[in-house]
């Protein structure tokens, strides 16, 4: 009840291409995260097969998730910042 | 479990607690005097927005319940991080910026912006109501279980003492958790679990944990037959055996006093090994393995009975790199303190015995969620890991208390950019969680009756000062949290139930009035569920709120967003379908039961986690309402 945004926006062109992305961003990771329960239930076996350096799946997929999660959010701002720069006529912001 | 109370140990934390209390009231006071409590929001760096964020969000659950989950369970403990971090992918690829564009101010004025409806109304105070007291549940359980080795009080004093001065806080100051002291807690936590992890691995692994680790007794035995089992040891007497789920317990006599041991059998050779047993008399008395709790028999546990280092069996690995450390558990063997609880006459007793696990098996999905065939796992069993995978995904961008927290950034662009910051902090912490909890699970620290103890007394092992820093922040992200969810709660039903579903007239003096009385009566509630749930793992109970929120919020925010077509009685439907789903489901699981007190194996339903039945019931639900009353759309004009 005491949240209040300081200062309210102007329309902004890009939210429906923004949108879309975030979508399909969306999409892609739910299908890694899904392959990761996937495996869990299926064949938790593999779970425990070692892979690259030593590490086993479960180790290398579940640090993998979160990195992803890191990296993708950074890849989604510089494309919605690119994609409200151009459509909205801003002078790029830092 | 009974601790040696460390003055410098209350010292440092009464200083770090007083130091974040002093700025939540320094703050409040000088955002009291500008127009907008929240307008010093928009000023403030998007970087340091985003830590706060992560603040805000790696509450008790994340530092105390996983940690803990991984010391007793390892890899599935890991599975709560992996999840709640997705949940945040959902939060900003779907939900934050749209929901945010609603330009409302709590999660029950962003659901019903296009409808002004009655029933949006009251169903989403309802839910924000509930998630909120069932987000409130862990941290209380959670402040609880830190005093107790802190300083030396009983769990029920920890709950009181959280509930009290957040009740003062919130009663006297409003919202104290500013985004500065959000801020500082966040970067602290993170800051110090790194130097906790950079400890683990320093310390690397050990077949003997420390100086004045116990050294577990074992003792050969003579089997008769399956339940006859006699000590070649003359200095034992045989008490009493009992098998429990085919494993034979024996209760010995050594010294005058009793102590239960376990039959195993390995090579053709029994043995009797050691365990830890908790017994309560039929008068009440409890006794720690044997003896009351002042003679201090009872002690932490958690060891390696073999380390494997470049495939040579060793005593040490000396320290290791984050890599070689995971490598190096996965070869060994770890000896985890399994429970099993039954009776002896008229006493019942709670046994942990050693269960010689292979590193394997810790580092991968499978010791609490049974997936394997090899290990008897049922469809349930899977289901409730897939029930659980699906909660944590999406709960978290269904939590009001987070969603609140995109209405206090200055721009959309400030919003995404913070919520990336929250990300990255929040995953480096998770990945920390992992070493944190296999730390916790191999050096000797592990206090049996409660998981969540296990990083702080982990800290422990390693001197008093990190021990006291680490335990005064996880006090403090407790405060600030349970702050947050108190003022959400009061908010749903000072604003969202009374103002806007009832509307009562009230001046701005008695809206506050309203909202200072809610936070007070919810404190105390909070007070007493914090107290019932003793013991149960505080990741396990977010859990749960997750899968209530997950049910009863995600499929209104998502369709209000993405279906055109969707309703409002649609949505108040859901939420409610959502909310009754879950709740029912949880009362009924075996968790619960055990937690009546009732055999778990009798629980009408055989999951622990809800949401695989309650998130589609109520998609379920909002598309068919929707859909059967659409008519109620058609006088409404959506072009906005």
């Amino acid at each position: 009840m005491l949240h209040e945004p300081s200062e309210q926006s102007g329309p902004d062109n890009a939210s429906e291409k923004k949108a879309k992305l975030g979508v399909i961003m969306f999409f892609i990771y739910t299908i890694v995260y899904a392959g990761f329960v996937f495996i869990g239930l299926s064949k938790p076996e593999l779970m425990g097969l070692k892979s690259l350096g030593g590490l086993n799946i479960a180790i290398l997929y579940g640090f993998g998730l979160i990195a992803l999660a890191i990296i993708m959010g950074f890849i989604y701002n510089y494309f919605c910042t690119k994609l409200e720069d151009k459509m909205n006529n801003n002078e790029p912001q830092k | 479990m009974i601790y040696e109370v460390s003055n410098t140990a209350i010292i440092i934390f009464l200083f770090i607690v007083g130091l974040v209390l002093g700025l939540s009231f320094y703050f409040a006071r000088k955002t009291k005097s500008a127009e907008n409590y929240f307008a010093a929001g928009g000023k403030i760096h998007w970087a340091v927005n985003g830590i706060a964020f992560a603040g805000d969000y790696l509450s008790a659950a994340s530092f105390l319940g996983i940690c803990g989950m991984i010391a007793y369970s390892g890899y599935d403990g890991f599975l709560y991080s992996i999840g709640y971090l997705a949940g945040w992918v959902v939060a900003l690829f779907l939900v934050a910026e749209p929901l945010k564009k609603l330009g409302k101010y709590t999660f029950t004025d962003a659901l019903d912006a296009r409808f002004n409806s009655k029933y949006i109304k009251l169903t989403a105070s309802l839910s924000t109501l509930i998630v909120s007291i069932f987000y409130l549940i862990p941290q209380m359980v959670g402040a609880g279980d830190l005093v107790v080795p802190l300083l030396g009080l009983p769990h029920w004093m920890g709950v009181v003492i959280v509930g009290s001065i957040v009740i003062f806080i919130v009663a006297t100051a409003g919202m104290t958790s500013t985004t500065y002291v959000q801020f500082i807690k966040g970067a602290l936590l993170v800051i110090f679990s790194t130097i906790l992890t950079i400890y683990i691995l320093q310390n690397g692994l050990n077949l003997n944990p420390s100086d004045n680790y116990h050294k577990f007794a074992q003792t050969e035995a003579i089997v008769t037959s399956d339940t006859i089992v006699n000590v070649s040891d003359p200095s034992y007497l045989v008490k009493a055996t009992k098998v429990v789920d085919k494993m034979v317990f024996v209760k010995l006599e050594k010294n005058g006093s009793d102590c239960w041991y376990k039959l195993n059998t390995k090579d053709g050779k029994s043995t009797l090994d050691e365990m830890v047993d908790i017994t309560v008399t039929s008068e009440g008395e409890k006794l720690y393995n044997g003896a009351p709790q002042s003679e201090k028999k009872f002690y932490q546990v958690g060891h390696l009975s073999k380390i494997i280092v470049d495939g040579k069996e060793v005593d040490k690995s000396g320290p290791l790199g984050p890599f070689e450390f995971l490598k190096t558990i996965e070869n060994s063997e770890i000896v985890r303190f399994s429970k099993k609880t039954f009776t002896d006459g008229n006493n019942k007793i709670t046994v942990w015995y050693q269960n010689i696990t292979k590193g394997n098996d810790v580092v991968r999905p499978g010791l609490l969620y049974k997936l394997t065939k090899a290990v008897g796992a049922t469809f349930w069993d899977k289901l409730n890991f897939l029930s659980l995978m699906l909660a944590l995904f999406l709960g978290t961008s269904a939590l009001p208390h987070i969603l609140i927290r995109y209405y206090t950034v200055s721009s959309p662009r400030a919003a995404r950019k913070s919520t990336i910051v929250a990300i990255a902090a929040i995953g480096f912490f998770y990945v920390l969680t992992l070493y944190m909890g296999l730390g916790s699970m191999i050096n000797g620290v592990i206090d049996v009756e409660s998981s969540n103890m296990s990083a702080p007394l982990l800290a422990k092992s390693f001197g008093v000062g990190i021990f006291s820093i680490i335990s005064a922040i996880a006090f403090a992200t407790v405060l600030g949290t349970v702050s947050g969810l108190i003022v959400a709660s009061s908010g749903a039903i000072a604003h969202d139930f009374i103002d806007k579903f009832l509307q009562v007239k009230m001046t701005d003096k008695a809206k506050v009035k309203a909202g200072k009385i809610s936070a007070i009566c919810v404190g105390l509630f909070a007070i007493l569920l914090g107290i019932f749930f003793k013991g149960m793992n505080v990741s396990f109970l977010v859990g749960l709120a997750f899968a209530v929120a997950a049910s009863a919020n995600l499929p209104a925010i998502l369709f209000l967003l993405f279906w055109k077509k969707t309703t409002a009685k649609g949505i108040a439907s859901s939420i409610i379908v959502g909310i009754v789903s879950s709740i029912g489901l949880i009362l009924f699981s075996p968790t619960m039961y055990d937690k009546f007190g009732l055999p778990p194996h009798t629980a009408p339903i055989p999951l622990d986690n809800p949401g695989i039945i309650s998130i589609p019931l109520a998609v379920i639900t909002i598309v068919v309402v929707s859909l059967l009353t659409q008519k109620d759309n058609a006088t409404k004009n959506f072009t906005k």
